[in-house]
């Protein structure tokens, strides 16, 4: 989300879910939210259905909500910048831009204009394939509107220009006013269900809970106090989960904690992952499932699932919402928050760390004996101030949205209403830049990888339940039926997917779906790990890998190996069909 | 409560069982009975849905008009004089009772919402019998197995009312509408349209089953759903995706044997197939029930002192030989706000580092 910190000075969902419905103009992009997001996708389309708001879709895939859409746009992936600086040059030829917003509250506005001058509909078409006269339409549709909002996910994020890919985004809306209203804002759907609440809380590299800096020694001071542990807390940015791989293989990183994570399976190119993973010298995995990275570890530890203890989830629109225990973990499982804590204890008699005795003046929270989840919750709402006003009393009438920053605050549905956190909002001149990887001769297609409606990440919880495994129980490689017939392939075949990294086999589907030239794939399932193939060329600044784009060629298994993959077919218990 | 129209809201005075009150145009008699506390009997009717009138169960009078009128869909006006409790009504009500259950097999003891049906709940307060049943000497129409929407689902035509409620919840509450009444007469039953893939698709969202008066909607995973005087309720927030939707995880024993829609959140009580039934990974017997630890490419089972001194251990030994910075933790965006904020303590605040991520770029 450094696009958005870089534009806004806050990297969240503008606005709340419920607006959906109460908007004009619903522009989504780089989700597929009927899947991914199944009640956000419900939304749209009661706005499209019932309140007659327009929808535009910009989507390489024709999504379920294109048939919802009054405009599609089919651009080529890795194309975003162009698109929308061919959106913003259009709307700025027409005048159609907010000048009184852009004005009194942003800066940076020259060095837009410049940029985007040479975008002409006419270049982003051929860079694109967008119709210069759709995205003319598209560029009207949204400015015109008096209310207008931008939802979007993975889609634009997971690119190697993905952080350039939102400030664009934030540009557009930014000139456009349409940032600080109701039924508005640029608003990131997130994908897991407490990534906001994991960022808020400070499990990031550059941050300590409440976006706060590491390398602000007037922070840094105010927790160590508050902490009491004695141990000097660095100055230094941490490193990002994407650069471990790498420094496990240097052999500079030599032990690695990994709570409910499952990185084998979710990283782009996964098989470094994984040999990163077999190479550490001490890896502990806690989780609740013996996971393809846990298997790789050298300790195990049980945790307790979402059902199994008390605490809180931040969502996607920043809501606070209690989290309740409703049975006992199995066999000697625990919450996590009690392994660490207890562990905590272990490392402090060994380091000679300081833990004063429990707190109780509330001074000091070097104290790791927790009595329960809301202990720590009010630890961290002293810490981080967005968090100040919210206790598990009140969340008991309901979830709450930061900041929230005192008892009586009622939260805050929309953000940067009168100013940015930033002061004021920022524009971007931004270039396009083609994606690290394009389909050659060799490599013809551009995959990319995303999620299917019945399950979920990587799997380990989704492919346990039986009902969600009989709709869904393996993953299908989609192709345009154009570019099937040639490779002579039909639906339910099994074919061969390869990129410079690997190879992986799983059986297609035709469908119109794909666009022409593109092919795609779902991480879900072990049998198919689909980001063994994948990229991992980084943005520069958010260090998100490009999962979206990367170029494969597909090829058609022949008979013969079929018939030795047979058996393996079988045991693992899909119907050959 | 989903009224009929609300454009312009006015003051609406009439009668209800002799006693004055007063309603809100838009409003229907069962909506102003309900706010009054009056009690109509209702069985297609959901606060969910909007009035469908298909069971005929909260048939009211009004003075000076012919036939009973169902209370669910008439809109309240200015004088309307209404009875709800008289010996007429609850001759027809009790009649109408026994028509629905000609469909209906008389087996609820071993019905999984035994004690949570609305129609079983009416059979009792009319106390309907076998004997009553007898009388009619129907028997009721032989359906196959009949397929439903979503392979998650089965649907049990010889439980079904044809209340309407699913059709209505799959448009409504879903906004995927592939519902429809099928057939005629008594071999009526509900069924899905074709599919196609671009056309509407069932989602498998279960708003459907969730929304069922009676068992005739039951999730296709054989579980039992255990006694409903016996099951916790227990409201959470779905661990799924970002939306953060709220449900209500059922407990009998110390399992999670379904996940009910709660009535507000972020999803005003609609859910997805993974909220729905994604949760018996819960209780599943691959779950990590001890720590082990690797020795020799073999995992030992070991308890909890064990397990963590190891771990203490070798963490506090890298740290001396090659500084903090050679330790790192990958946090969750699965887990707590609590949990997070202490695993960065923890990386922090003890181990004196701040490789400290989560995979939420992922
Ligand atoms: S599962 Fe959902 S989409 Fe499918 S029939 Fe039921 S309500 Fe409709
Ligand atoms: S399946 Fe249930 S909700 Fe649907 S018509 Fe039959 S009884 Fe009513
Ligand atoms: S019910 Fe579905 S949409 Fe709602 S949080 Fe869970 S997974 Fe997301
Ligand atoms: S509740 Fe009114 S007709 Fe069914």
């Amino acid at each position: 989300m450094a696009g958005l910190a870089a534009s806004f000075g806050s990297g969240a969902m503008t606005n709340t879910i419920a607006e959906i419905e109460n908007t004009d103009v619903i522009l989504v992009t780089g989700s597929n939210t009927t899947e991914g997001h199944p009640i956000i996708g419900r939304r749209i389309k009661r706005a499209v259905e019932r309140r007659n708001a327009k929808l535009i879709v910009i989507d390489p895939r024709k999504i379920e909500l294109v048939k919802f859409a009054h405009i599609w746009l089919r651009p080529l992936p890795g194309t975003e910048v162009a698109w929308i600086n061919g959106m913003i040059h259009v709307i700025l030829n027409e005048g159609l831009w907010a000048k009184d917003y852009v004005a009194k509250r942003t800066e940076g506005f020259e060095e837009l204009c410049e940029a985007v001058a040479s975008y002409t509909p006419e270049r982003v078409e051929a860079i694109s394939g967008i119709p210069a006269q759709e995205l003319t339409r598209a560029a009207r549709l949204y400015a015109e509107a008096p209310k207008a909002m931008i939802l979007y996910a993975m889609g634009i994020t997971q690119h190697s220009s993905g952080t350039d890919n939102v400030k664009a985004l934030a540009n557009l809306a930014m000139l456009c006013g349409k940032v600080g209203i109701e039924g508005g804002g640029l608003n990131p759907l997130r994908g897991q269900n407490n990534v906001q609440g994991a960022c808020d809380m400070g499990a990031l590299p550059n941050t300590l809970p409440g976006y706060q800096k590491v390398t602000d020694e007037n922070v840094l001071a105010s927790f160590q106090q508050a902490w009491g542990t004695g141990v000097r807390l660095s100055n230094r940015v941490g490193m990002a989960s994407t650069d471990m791989t790498k420094a496990i293989l240097q052999g500079t990183l030599r032990g690695l904690y990994i709570m409910g994570e499952n990185p084998v399976m979710s990283d782009a190119n996964a098989s470094e992952a994984r040999k990163a993973f077999e190479d550490i010298e001490f890896l502990v995995v806690q989780d609740i499932f013996l996971s393809e990275t846990a298997q790789l570890a050298d300790v195990v530890l049980p945790a307790a699932s979402f059902a199994e203890k008390d605490g809180t989830f931040t969502n996607t629109e920043r809501r606070v919402q209690r989290v309740r225990k409703a049975i006992e973990p199995p066999g000697q499982a625990r919450a996590d928050w009690e392994i660490l804590a207890d562990l905590a204890q272990r490392l402090a008699m060994r380091l000679q760390v300081n833990m004063p005795a429990a707190a109780g003046t509330g001074q000091s929270f070097g104290s790791w004996s927790y009595h329960d989840a809301e202990a720590i919750f009010n630890e961290a709402a002293r810490l981080a101030p967005a968090y100040a006003g919210i206790s598990y009393e009140r969340l008991e009438q309901g979830g709450i949205q930061w900041p929230c920053p005192s008892k009586y605050h009622p939260g805050t549905p929309i953000l940067h209403s009168q100013r940015f956190a930033r002061g004021l909002g920022k524009f971007f001149g931004l270039e396009w830049n083609p994606p690290a990887e394009m389909p050659d001769e060799e490599y013809p297609f551009y995959l990319s990888t995303g999620r299917i409606r019945y399950h979920y990440h990587t799997g380990t919880m989704t492919r346990r339940s039986k009902g969600l495994n009989r709709i869904a129980p393996e993953g299908r490689i989609e192709i345009n039926p154009q570019d099937a017939q040639p490779l002579g392939i039909v639906t339910g075949e099994r074919v061969r997917v390869i990129s410079r990294r690997g190879s992986v086999e799983a059986r297609v589907r035709l469908t119109e779906r794909s666009a022409p030239g593109m092919v795609f794939g779902t991480f879900h399932f072990s049998e198919t790990p689909i980001n063994q193939l994948t990229n991992d060329a980084l943005d520069p600044v958010a260090k998100i890998p490009e999962l979206k784009v990367c170029a494969v060629r597909v090829e058609k298994i022949k008979r013969a190996e079929l018939a030795a993959l047979q058996p393996a077919i079988a045991e693992m218990g899909v119907d050959a069909c | 409560m989903v009224t009929l129209r609300t454009k312009e809201l006015r003051r609406i005075h009439l009668t209800l069982d002799g006693k004055p009150v007063l309603a809100r145009s838009g409003q229907t008699i069962l909506d102003v009975a309900r706010e009054n506390d009056v009690y109509i009997p209702t069985l297609c009717y959901s606060d969910k849905l909007r009035p469908l009138g298909t069971c005929r169960m909260c048939l009211v009078e009004i003075e000076g008009t012919a036939m009973p009128v169902t209370s669910c869909t008439t809109p309240v006006s200015e004088g309307m004089v209404v009875h709800t409790d008289t010996a007429n009504l609850d001759n027809l009500r009790r009649e109408n009772l026994k028509l629905i259950l000609t469909r209906h097999p008389y087996n609820c003891p071993s019905c999984d919402i035994n004690g949570a049906c609305e129609l079983q709940d009416l059979v009792y307060r009319y106390d309907i019998s076998h004997q009553d049943m007898h009388a009619y000497q129907i028997k009721p129409a032989d359906f196959g197995e009949t397929p439903w929407a979503t392979p998650l689902i089965t649907y049990h035509p010889r439980r079904c009312i044809l209340c309407g409620r699913c059709v209505s919840a799959c448009t409504e509450i879903a906004e995927v509408g592939v519902l429809a009444y099928k057939g005629r007469g008594s071999d009526t039953i509900i069924a899905s349209t074709e599919p196609n893939e671009f056309g509407r698709e069932c989602i498998s969202c279960g708003e459907c089953l969730a929304s069922c008066p009676v068992d005739a909607l039951v999730e296709a995973n054989g579980q039992p759903k255990g006694k409903a005087w016996e099951t916790k309720k227990v409201k959470t927030i779905c661990t799924y995706c970002g939306t953060g939707c709220e449900l209500i995880l059922n407990v009998s024993g110390n399992k999670v044997t379904h996940v009910s829609p709660s009535r507000g959140g972020v999803n005003q009580g609609a859910l997805c197939a993974k909220g729905r039934f994604g949760y018996d990974f819960i209780n599943h017997k691959d779950r990590l029930r001890s720590p082990m630890i690797r020795r020799d490419g073999y995992w030992e089972e070991v308890n909890w002192d064990v397990a963590l001194d190891y771990v203490a251990d070798k963490f506090a030994a890298i740290k001396q030989r090659e500084g903090a910075d050679a330790l790192a933790g990958l946090s969750s965006a699965r887990c707590t706000n609590e949990e997070n904020y202490l695993f960065q303590k923890l990386f922090r605040g003890v181990l004196g580092t701040n490789n400290v991520d989560h995979c939420a770029r992922l």
